[in-house]
């Protein structure tokens, strides 16, 4: 890492020496995003902050200095095609994954290091991709191990009970014979009985109908009613678009876009999640917010969009 | 009637064999581990005894009282540190680990005590004691009560197992590790804990082989590993009840051997471990269901 680096409160990402040409261009395009994150910090201070966060699978660079921050009771959505790193993201946040390069802040303090179970039972629990329940178990044991080690706050079994209430005649299920919707309802009520801050749901909606995927969102209200902030990842960019209070667009590990739904067109999002020319034309237009974010694209960005050379050629 | 007393005792012999083949079990299913050293460990734990009988006086039926205990510190020790060491390199590193702790405990063993075949209890009456049905069937105390604590430890085992915080834990990282991990439990400690209980059955199958026969530093291998492995396979792995009903099938199968020729006692165990290997690899209990 050449670039210079700054970090505590007043941090800045990694620029350039010499930030690329077309940038200025695309001044209109930036001062539109830019309010989002703005207004949002000046708020409060983040409760999740990914800073410069750099992941490997083996040789393959799945992340490349992707940073965000979420703040408290917020829904976040990261979006992005298959292969963007969005899974990553959240696995490395929940601890399953260790990062080369950057670092994880929850409620400011530095999470890096910290074990998963140690960040689960601080606070930070995801919902994994394909439900990953306990087969063995029934519906209430599942429940219960995820309760085991509770943080105090309004969860509880029987509250999951009553915002599922298919759940409470079928406890004693096995949840290998639940269908998948009902799988994925216990899956995110494992993680609700934790009481955690944050919530990280990794693609709610994958091998689901789109009616029950539907439903399943349509209890986020509820749960966020009880003061949780999500940060959720999902392939299905209408359906975050229609519940995220901010999105984030990966593309081959970087940041391509972000801000409020409200600001973003539907041709820069298409553009952000295919890396494709964005929707003035132009490298300039490239909708991706330097704001008090910093999710600014590492200088290879643009090039690397038009030319669509992968991330493991850039790391070369 | 012969015939019956063969069966009878086959059946007896099985709660031992039992007993060798649930700490295997156990930590085979939770944490996918191959205890090679599983015999030896067994025969450490006669060892315990027979110094805690000779320090204490105490009847070696009340060993167990100490040698559990110390065991179970034992398989958290080695848990959390050389198998868990091995078990985060993979699964395969796991079988040379313990092999290589087996031929450390036996060469360990022959060097710092000796080859000399050991028997704990000897000469105390409920040990050496037997009872009569009829005429030709006797049964000793001993095995009946070996029978009783290993119907008693799996009962233990399978409440313990579905119905306490730490057993669904348990049950719950053996599902999926990950996904315990997520919900806050440290997969390493539960492993610790397995372990710990595993190694407390090993104590007390050692305790009941020192007292229902004689062991030496290399019965571990050549009796206890084997045997527990094929009441393992004929019940079906990670089944609890299975290991007592591979116990006894095992059991049953060596004592019929024994009627029909002495010397087959051992092969026609083999046999059937064959038989069930070649006809049911799954074992006589599992559930095609379980992935």
């Amino acid at each position: 890492m050449s670039e210079p680096k700054a970090r505590g409160g007043d941090w800045t990402p990694p620029l350039p020496a010499n930030p690329p040409q077309g940038r200025g261009t695309s001044d209109e395009g930036r001062s539109r995003l830019e309010g989002g994150p703005e207004a949002r910090s000046q708020q409060s201070e983040p409760l999740l902050e990914v800073r410069d966060l750099t992941v490997h699978h083996g040789q393959l660079r799945a992340l490349d200095r992707v940073s965000l921050r979420v703040f408290p009771g917020e829904v976040y959505a990261i979006i992005g095609a298959n292969g963007a790193g969005k899974s990553t993201l959240l696995r490395t946040i929940a601890g399953l994954h260790r990062p080369t390069d950057g670092a994880i802040l929850y409620d400011g303090k530095d999470m890096t290091k910290i074990r998963p179970e140690r960040r689960a039972t601080g606070g930070i629990v995801m919902v994994p991709e394909g439900r990953r329940l306990f087969g063995s178990l029934t519906v209430e044991e599942n429940l219960k191990v995820g309760a085991t080690y509770a943080r105090k706050g309004p969860w509880t079994i029987e509250r999951v009970y009553e915002i599922f209430a298919w759940m409470k005649d079928r406890r004693t299920q096995r949840t290998a014979q639940l269908s998948g919707g009902e799988q994925q309802a216990v899956a995110i009520g494992r993680a609700l009985v934790a009481n955690p801050r944050v919530l990280l749901l990794d693609e709610l909606s994958l091998g689901l109908a789109p009616v029950i995927v539907q439903r399943i969102y349509a209890m986020l209200p509820q749960i966020l009613s009880t003061g949780l902030t999500v940060l959720l990842v999902e392939q299905d960019v209408s359906q975050a678009l229609r519940v995220a209070s901010h999105i984030q667009c990966l593309l081959e590990g970087h940041t391509t876009l972000e801000g409020r739904p409200s600001e973003v067109t539907a041709e820069q999002v298409e553009a952000a999640y295919f890396g494709l020319p964005g929707g003035n034309g132009g490298a300039g237009s490239l909708p991706v917010s330097r704001g008090g974010l910093g999710g600014i694209v590492p200088p290879e960005r643009t090039e690397a969009l038009w030319h669509g050379s992968t991330p493991s050629s850039r790391a070369s | 009637m012969a015939w019956v007393n063969a069966i009878i005792q086959g059946i007896l012999t099985g709660g031992l064999y039992a007993l060798f083949a649930c700490g295997l079990s156990l930590m085979f299913g939770v944490m996918k581990v191959v205890n090679l050293a599983h015999g030896d460990l067994a025969v450490i734990g006669a060892y315990v005894a027979l110094g805690v009988i000779t320090v204490t006086h105490i009847p070696a039926l009340w060993s167990f009282v100490i040698v559990v205990p110390i065991m179970a510190v034992l398989g958290y020790a080695l848990q959390r540190t050389l198998i868990q060491a091995a078990l985060d390199r993979g699964v395969l590193i796991t079988l040379l680990v313990t092999f290589g702790l087996s031929v450390v405990i036996e060469s360990g063993l022959l060097q710092f005590i000796n080859a000399d075949s050991h028997s704990l209890g000897v000469g105390e009456s409920i040990i050496t004691g037997s009872f009569s049905i009829g005429s030709q069937i006797q049964i000793p105390y001993l095995l009946l009560l070996i029978f009783a604590v290993a119907v008693v430890v799996l009962l233990g085992l399978q409440y313990f197992l579905s119905l306490s915080r730490y057993g669904r834990m348990i049950r719950a990282v053996a599902d999926d590790q990950e996904a315990a991990q997520l919900s806050g439990i440290d997969y390493r400690h539960v492993f610790g804990i397995a372990a710990a209980i595993a190694f407390g059955t090993v104590a007390l199958a050692g305790i009941a082989y020192g007292m229902y026969s004689q062991f030496s530093p290399t019965t571990g291998t050549d009796t206890i590993l084997l045997f527990a492995f094929a009441a393992v396979v004929i019940g079906g792995l990670g089944s609890l009840w299975g290991t007592l009903l591979g116990g006894i099938v095992l059991g049953v199968a060596q004592q019929i051997g024994a009627q029909i020729n002495q010397a087959d006692q051992v092969l026609a165990g083999y046999i059937v471990f064959l038989l069930v290997l070649a006809l049911r690899p799954q074992g006589l209990t599992a559930r095609r269901a379980q992935s």
